[in-house]
């Protein structure tokens, strides 16, 4: 039972960086970023391709992965959602992360075929002996690796001025122009960024999660949402929370039934949004235009 | 009222006589197998598309969990089958269980999710398409992960698609007719209302939550009795395939691509769409590529044709339209309020006549 | 038909800030009272409690003799109480004539909720041209309301009130940011209004607006009612330039 907590504490770890970038988007540009599944995913991929062909270590590719991934969301940003127009924005962004996961996952089948394949490295396959039960040095690496990257998200964010541009367009679109923010800079580099952190989230999950496919993304994006709304849009604090909360619930209910395990998200989810809208820590829905 | 408009009124429904006629006998005349087939999927994507259309296009909360409903469906028209050993045409009566068996499902499911703004609605019907997905894979009684067969229907070869045809048909001309009298109704324009601005609606005293429920009920129906037909004419049911994302995006699509929140735009959009989707799934047997190529279908549509086929053609039409009719001297009133030449200016008032908010005047902008 | 809206002690506060405190508000049956205030002296949120968009902490809300304290918004405006919003709200993408028929009630009928009725029965189209060329929108009814100007907004909006045929109607800022014939053109509605029976609670900064219009007048600041009386009075009445000059003021005065 103890092993069941501590590997979901773990496992939260870096399910909440995947979903910090994926509410931190949300909240500067009001887009659920139904794509960041698969962009993990591309991510895993990108770091299996530089593992396996190039032979560079997995926390070093990601020097490259990162940047990569990166330029990718700006390019997502600026080619498929900034020049929609129209009443009906807000859907039809959602509708174009739809379509840009959908292609993304095409390409990956067609790229490297629907089999699984994991990330390996020496780390990866052995443990380590922790009070009693043995816990895999990966996951306290990925784990340490995603605290690290929040840590720095953190600091950009509460201490740089570009971080304090993103907090003031988060709260204030229209202020924030006003006082000259480039809201539409701000907005492509928070999506570059929320897209970026995909880099580390997936080489963090496809050194994690025993093998990955083209079709992981659906699982991964579900979890994710279900913990960015849990938390409340917006508020990579609540994802972070939302996040421990489900996999530790998870890997609890695992014990018990392997099989429904997973349905804990999304009963979970269900649940709290029947009895709150709002999420956990979320803003209160304000339904005004 | 004179002849030439009893004419007028008469064109529309000659139109559309001709029009079922010519439907109705198509299998008879194209007796291509692997036509009729196009034909069928087609029209279950009419009434899918115009299901999904009747309740996220008139009232913009979208739904990409509708699958969910033609999965319940084609899932219950298969348990139905196997338990009460149905066959033959008799499948086809099992089509208003799994329609109902939907719509009791849509109740529960949208009181919950219609609680929520918008964003948060999209992810929950995400969430409950994942839920259906797990349940199928996982309960005994939907056959697990293999899934079930449908009973041997037992038609003749050269004709098989044909009774799957008409009741397809069945099925698409009455969601269409459906989706027109909602759109006209009281319902429609409430839904609409909706759609604009919820508060305010509600603050008007339109009922929302019945509105809102009530089309995602209906809409729900209809997909599933879709999915039901659907299951028998393909002839099985497993998780993946009767709860496909896949769907989702294809209903999407079409709607978007014809015409959002318009009556013909989903029809125009399946029938666009499904034959392409499948002749290319024919042409090159790697799935793949569809999911590709829809996908960046969307992404066009999105960006170049936001408003869908139909109402950007149409609105092209009327400036057309428009244009002529100016250089021919014969002006209509500009369309954006723009007052017409000749209202009376500032300071001549007539009872009930204003300078039309002023507009030269305006101290505001608008 | 007429009726008296009141508001007897509320009290609202917003964490910390005390929006309003023990405020009394009488808009007498068939009289005009105007309510003013600076800005954030809580005429909005008064509003809002009146017609059921918010919860006041303490305090009472007649209609006449009835309590309606609490109420949700629809049964506000069922109850016959119409508001306007400060920015203007409509339904951009339906028809200005749809926009008239969103709000229009049904005939009376034995109780059947019949879904797919025609929306607009002939009598409501009817009534519905009537508004629109009463406000002097008529020439617009094909229009999507989106395409309107921000002045024809506003008399849209006051139209799909007047259609629910209330006995109350409030308006929050009728006259802002709107060009003079139109205020004047809107005044004159008003009066028209008003000689038939109709009760209004108008919230304003025009002061000519105001004062040329009112038969009582109400002052606000910090959430309180300074003064109450008719717009002579009021005019003159030290504390209440106080409150403008003095305090928080917008100098608003001639809009």
């Amino acid at each position: 039972m103890l092993r069941a907590v501590a590997a979901g504490i773990l496992g939260g770890g870096v399910y909440a960086l995947m979903a910090a970038g994926l509410t931190l988007i949300f909240g500067v540009l009001d887009i659920i970023n139904i794509a960041q599944g698969i962009l993990v995913v591309l991510g895993a991929y990108l770091s299996y391709v530089l593992s396996v062909h190039l032979h560079i270590d997995l926390f070093v590719g990601l020097l490259i992965t990162v940047p990569a991934m990166f330029v990718i969301g700006v390019a997502i940003y600026w080619l498929f959602i900034s020049p929609l127009r129209g009443a009906e924005r807000t859907s039809m962004t959602l509708l174009a992360c739809y379509a840009v996961a959908l292609i993304t996952e095409g390409v990956l089948y067609k790229v490297f075929g629907p089999g699984f394949v994991s990330l390996n490295a020496w780390y990866t396959t052995t443990s380590v002996h922790v009070a009693g039960f043995y816990l895999p040095v990966i996951d306290l690496l990925a784990f340490g690796l995603a605290v690290a990257a929040l840590a720095v998200l953190y600091a950009v964010l509460y201490r740089t001025r570009f971080g304090r541009a993103v907090r003031a367009t988060m709260q204030n679109r229209t202020a924030a122009a006003l006082v000259g923010i480039s809201v539409s800079r701000v907005a492509a580099l928070t999506f570059g960024i929320g897209v970026a952190v995909t880099a580390i989230g997936g080489m963090a999950f496809g050194a994690t999660s025993g093998g990955f496919s083209p079709n992981s993304g659906y699982d991964l994006i579900s979890r994710l949402l279900a913990i960015v709304i849990l938390g409340g849009l917006g508020s990579v604090g609540g994802a972070l929370v939302a996040a421990v909360f489900m996999t530790t619930a998870e890997s609890i209910v695992d014990v018990w039934s392997p099989n429904w395990a997973v349905a804990v998200f999304y009963v979970a989810l269900v649940v709290v949004l029947t009895i709150r809208p709002a999420g956990l820590l979320g803003r209160a829905p304000v339904r005004a235009q | 009222m004179t002849a030439g408009a009893a004419r007028q009124r008469a064109a529309p429904a000659a139109g559309i006589a001709v029009l079922l006629a010519a439907v109705a006998v198509f299998p008879l005349v194209f007796t291509n197998a692997t036509v009729t087939n196009f034909a069928v999927v087609t029209l279950i994507f009419v009434a899918c598309a115009s299901a999904w259309n009747l309740f996220s296009g008139y009232c913009g909360y979208l739904s990409l969990g509708h699958a969910v409903f033609f999965g319940t469906g084609a899932y219950v028209t298969g348990i139905a089958a196997r338990d009460w050993q149905v066959a033959g045409n008799g499948v086809f009566g099992l089509l208003p269980l799994a329609a109902a068996a939907a719509a009791v499902l849509a109740v529960p499911l949208g009181l919950i999710a219609l609680r929520v703004r918008r964003h948060t609605f999209v992810v929950i019907t995400i969430a409950y398409f994942f839920i259906a997905q797990l349940a199928a894979s996982n309960l005994a009684v939907t056959g697990g992960s293999s899934g079930l067969l449908a009973p041997a229907p037992g038609y003749a070869a050269a004709t098989f698609n044909n009774p799957f045809y008409y009741v397809a048909l069945v099925l698409a001309a009455g969601t269409v007719a459906l989706s027109w009298a909602i759109r006209r109704s009281v319902l429609g324009l409430h839904l609409r209302a909706i759609r604009d601005d919820e508060d305010r609606a509600a603050g008007l005293g339109v009922r929302v939550t019945a509105a809102k429920l009530t089309a995602f009920a209906v809409s729900g129906l209809i997909t599933g009795a879709a999915g039901g037909l659907w299951f028998y004419f393909l002839g099985q049911a497993y998780p993946q395939f009767a709860f496909d994302p896949l769907f989702d995006l294809a209903v999407v699509l079409m709607a978007f691509f014809g015409g959002l929140g318009t009556v013909a735009g989903p029809v125009l959009g399946a029938l666009v769409l499904e034959p392409a989707q499948l002749y290319l799934t024919l042409q090159f047997t790697n799935g793949y590529l569809s999911e590709i190529l829809l996908g960046l279908l969307l992404l066009v549509v999105l960006r170049f044709l936001p408003r869908g086929v139909l109402p950007t053609a149409a609105e092209q039409w009327a400036r057309a339209w428009a244009a002529r009719q100016r250089a021919a001297g014969r002006g209509p009133a500009p369309p954006d309020g723009v007052p017409a030449a000749g209202s009376p200016p500032a300071g001549g008032q007539q009872a009930g006549e204003v300078p039309a908010g002023g507009p030269p005047v305006s101290g505001a902008g608008s | 038909m007429t009726a008296a809206l009141r508001a007897e002690a509320v009290s609202r506060a917003f964490g910390g800030v005390q929006a309003l405190s023990d405020c009394t508000l009488t808009a007498a049956a068939g009289q005009i009272t105007g309510l003013i205030g600076p800005n954030g002296s809580g005429k909005t949120t008064l509003f809002n409690i009146l017609t059921g968009y918010e919860r006041a902490d303490s305090g009472e809300v007649f209609l006449s003799r009835a309590r309606i304290t609490g109420a949700a918004p629809h049964r506000v405006f069922g109850l016959g109480v119409g508001r306007t919003f400060q920015l203007t709200r409509i339904f951009p993408r339906l028809t200005v004539l749809e926009n008239m028929l969103v709000p229009a009630r049904p005939p009376p009928r034995p109780g059947r909720w019949r879904p797919l009725a025609g929306a607009g029965s002939a009598a409501q189209r009817r009534r519905a041209a009537e508004l629109l060329e009463f406000t002097g929108i008529a020439g617009h009814a094909g229009a999507l309301a989106g395409t309107l100007s921000y002045g024809q907004r506003k008399l849209l909006e006051l139209a799909c009130v007047l259609i629910a045929d209330p006995a109350v109607v409030l308006l929050d800022e009728p006259a802002g940011g709107v060009n003079p014939t139109l205020i004047t053109h809107l005044a004159a509605r008003i009066r028209d209004l008003n000689a038939a029976g109709t009760t209004f609670l108008i919230v304003e900064h025009n002061m000519d607006f105001v004062m040329g219009l009112c038969d009582q007048v109400t002052v606000l600041n910090y959430g309180t009612v300074v003064a109450a009386g008719p717009p002579q009075e009021i005019r003159a009445d030290p504390r209440v330039l106080d409150a403008y000059l003095g305090g928080a003021g917008d100098g608003s005065a001639g809009g």
